[in-house]
């Protein structure tokens, strides 16, 4: 489904939230009767979020921030990702 | 012989006496096991695999061997180095052959292990008693946290399996670090604050981890401020301190423990090829709602249509069609079998009549007479003879005239 097809108030949730939603548009579809109209938007609003779902999961970067100070500055993670060790490197001091 | 030999001591031999010395160390029981400390010094495992060093401290040194099996059960816990502090467990015995006393030692540890521990148990007993490491104030861990507060060592190997971990099964979350001391006696407080900062950047959960050490290593994890802190923490708290065995307090005070600082991101987040699974799930569910949906619709349309035709007008004017067609069917029914009735009736009259015909008597050989006037001469006293009369035969006539009148039969 193209971009524009996802409504912005549905673009806007996060993935708890529309993962949320999806749930309870599934439920609604499967055990109450809606009128025509309101069952397909039902549907179309749940296929927006199964859409909206899979990109989150497809398209995330784990962001990293560390704190400084109060604030919190970008965190190069990369520097840390040296070949994995077998079990425990011993611990660096920080 | 001098004389002055009949008044010395009996005289020992080397052997003897150090047989007998040994047999005063092997029998006091104090000796035969106990706990030393000291520093080691000249560890050496030979190649026979037995290990030799001597433990000293400012006044006096023990010259100590440790047999081969309990040098191997000891590499993989803890092998000393010249230098370090120990408490050796074994007996004290003599060595015949060198002339010395020596400590048989069977484990090693590094010096104030045993005290630490004894620490550990108290703390652990007063702050359990507390109630601190209560069940009920473990809380669940959420299903989905956005921001996951981190505090270990910015520049350890914990650190980056967490990352490493945390990415793989689920990238949504964003990640804020605190960077804490993790060893020494500095490592309490910058454990402490880096947990307390990460308050104001609200995270939905923290992870508390550490990679592996010794004991001493990870005592910073049993300190009381840090667990003080860690079960005060307004969010839940996963532990990942050390290896699979080790339990610091940290364990105990926070609402998850994880074996190790992997383990720990592991139990953090879902994995997102289970979400990609469940995903699935309710796609399968959304378009088995819908087409459940619209087939209901088309079913109940169907029978409303049904329905409708029968209300319909014209159905009316069919249905009266129909009527007309089934009246007009009964009457040719019924005008047919009127007609059956009547040729029936016609062909019987017909054959009564056929048999009632005059002619046919004639055919028999019958004659009628009939006068002139063409009246039926049905009696001999109707005529007279010298009458004409006519006689009809089945086929022509004749001309008669009557003889005689008779009343009785020719």
């Amino acid at each position: 489904m193209p971009e524009e097809q996802i409504p912005p108030e549905i673009a806007a949730l996060n993935y708890e939230q529309a993962l949320t939603a999806l749930e309870e548009v599934v439920t609604s579809l499967e055990r109450e009767e809606h009128p025509l109209e309101e069952a397909l938007a039902l549907y179309a609003r749940g296929q927006a979020l199964l859409t909206h779902c899979r990109r989150l999961l497809a398209e995330a970067e784990l962001k990293v921030q560390r704190l400084a100070g109060e604030d919190l500055a970008p965190f190069d993670a990369d520097a840390l990702a040296a070949p994995p060790t077998p079990g425990e490197a011993p611990p660096a001091e920080a | 012989m001098l004389f002055e030999d009949f008044f010395r001591p009996p005289v020992w031999s080397v052997s003897d006496l150090t047989r007998y010395l040994k047999d005063l160390v092997t029998s006091d029981p104090t000796l035969q096991e106990l706990w030393v400390q000291g520093e080691v010094s000249n560890f050496k495992v030979a190649s026979s695999g037995h290990a030799y060093f001597t433990l000293k401290d400012g006044r006096a040194q023990l010259p100590c061997v440790m047999w081969r099996p309990q040098v191997q059960r000891q590499q993989r816990h803890f092998l000393p180095r010249d230098g370090d502090a120990v408490e050796a467990h074994g007996f004290v015995g003599v060595y015949e052959a060198g002339g010395r006393y020596q400590f048989y030692a069977d484990l090693l540890k590094p010096a104030g292990e045993g005290a630490l521990y004894r620490e550990f148990q108290r703390l652990k007993a007063r702050l359990e008693a507390e109630g601190l490491f209560d069940e009920s104030r473990k809380r669940p861990l959420p299903r989905f946290p956005r921001r996951i507060g981190v505090v270990t060592s910015a520049t350890g190997a914990a650190l980056r399996d967490i990352l490493n971990t945390l990415r793989r099964r689920y990238p949504l979350a964003e990640v804020v670090l605190a960077p804490a001391v993790v060893q020494g006696e500095h490592a309490p407080p910058t454990l402490v604050a880096a947990l307390q900062s990460l308050y104001a950047h609200h995270p939905d959960l923290i992870i508390l981890a550490r990679g592996g050490g010794s004991m001493e290593d990870l005592w910073a994890f049993n300190d009381e401020r840090v667990v003080r802190a860690v079960a005060a923490a307004p969010v839940p708290v996963i532990t990942g301190v050390g290896h699979q065995t080790d339990f610091t307090l940290v364990d105990f005070a926070a609402d998850q423990r994880a074996p190790t600082p992997t383990a720990a991101a592991e139990m953090a987040v879902p994995h997102q090829d289970d979400l990609r699974l469940a995903l699935r799930g309710l796609e399968t569910r959304l378009q088995r709602a819908m087409v459940q949906d619209l087939t209901a619709r088309r079913a109940a349309l169907t029978r409303m249509e049904l329905r409708l035709h029968r209300q319909a007008p014209l159905h009316r004017v069919f249905s009266q069609a129909q009527r007309l067609d089934e009246l007009e069917r009964r009457l040719h029914t019924a005008a047919k079998h009127l007609l059956a009735l009547h040729q029936r009736r016609v062909q019987a009259l017909s054959q009564r009549l056929a048999a009632l015909n005059p002619l046919a008597i004639l055919r028999r050989g019958y004659a009628l007479l009939t006068t002139a006037e063409g009246q039926v001469v049905r009696s001999a006293s109707a005529v007279h003879p010298g009458q004409r009369l006519h006689a009809r035969l089945a086929e022509g006539g004749l001309k008669v005239v009557v003889e005689e009148a008779s009343r009785d039969w020719g």
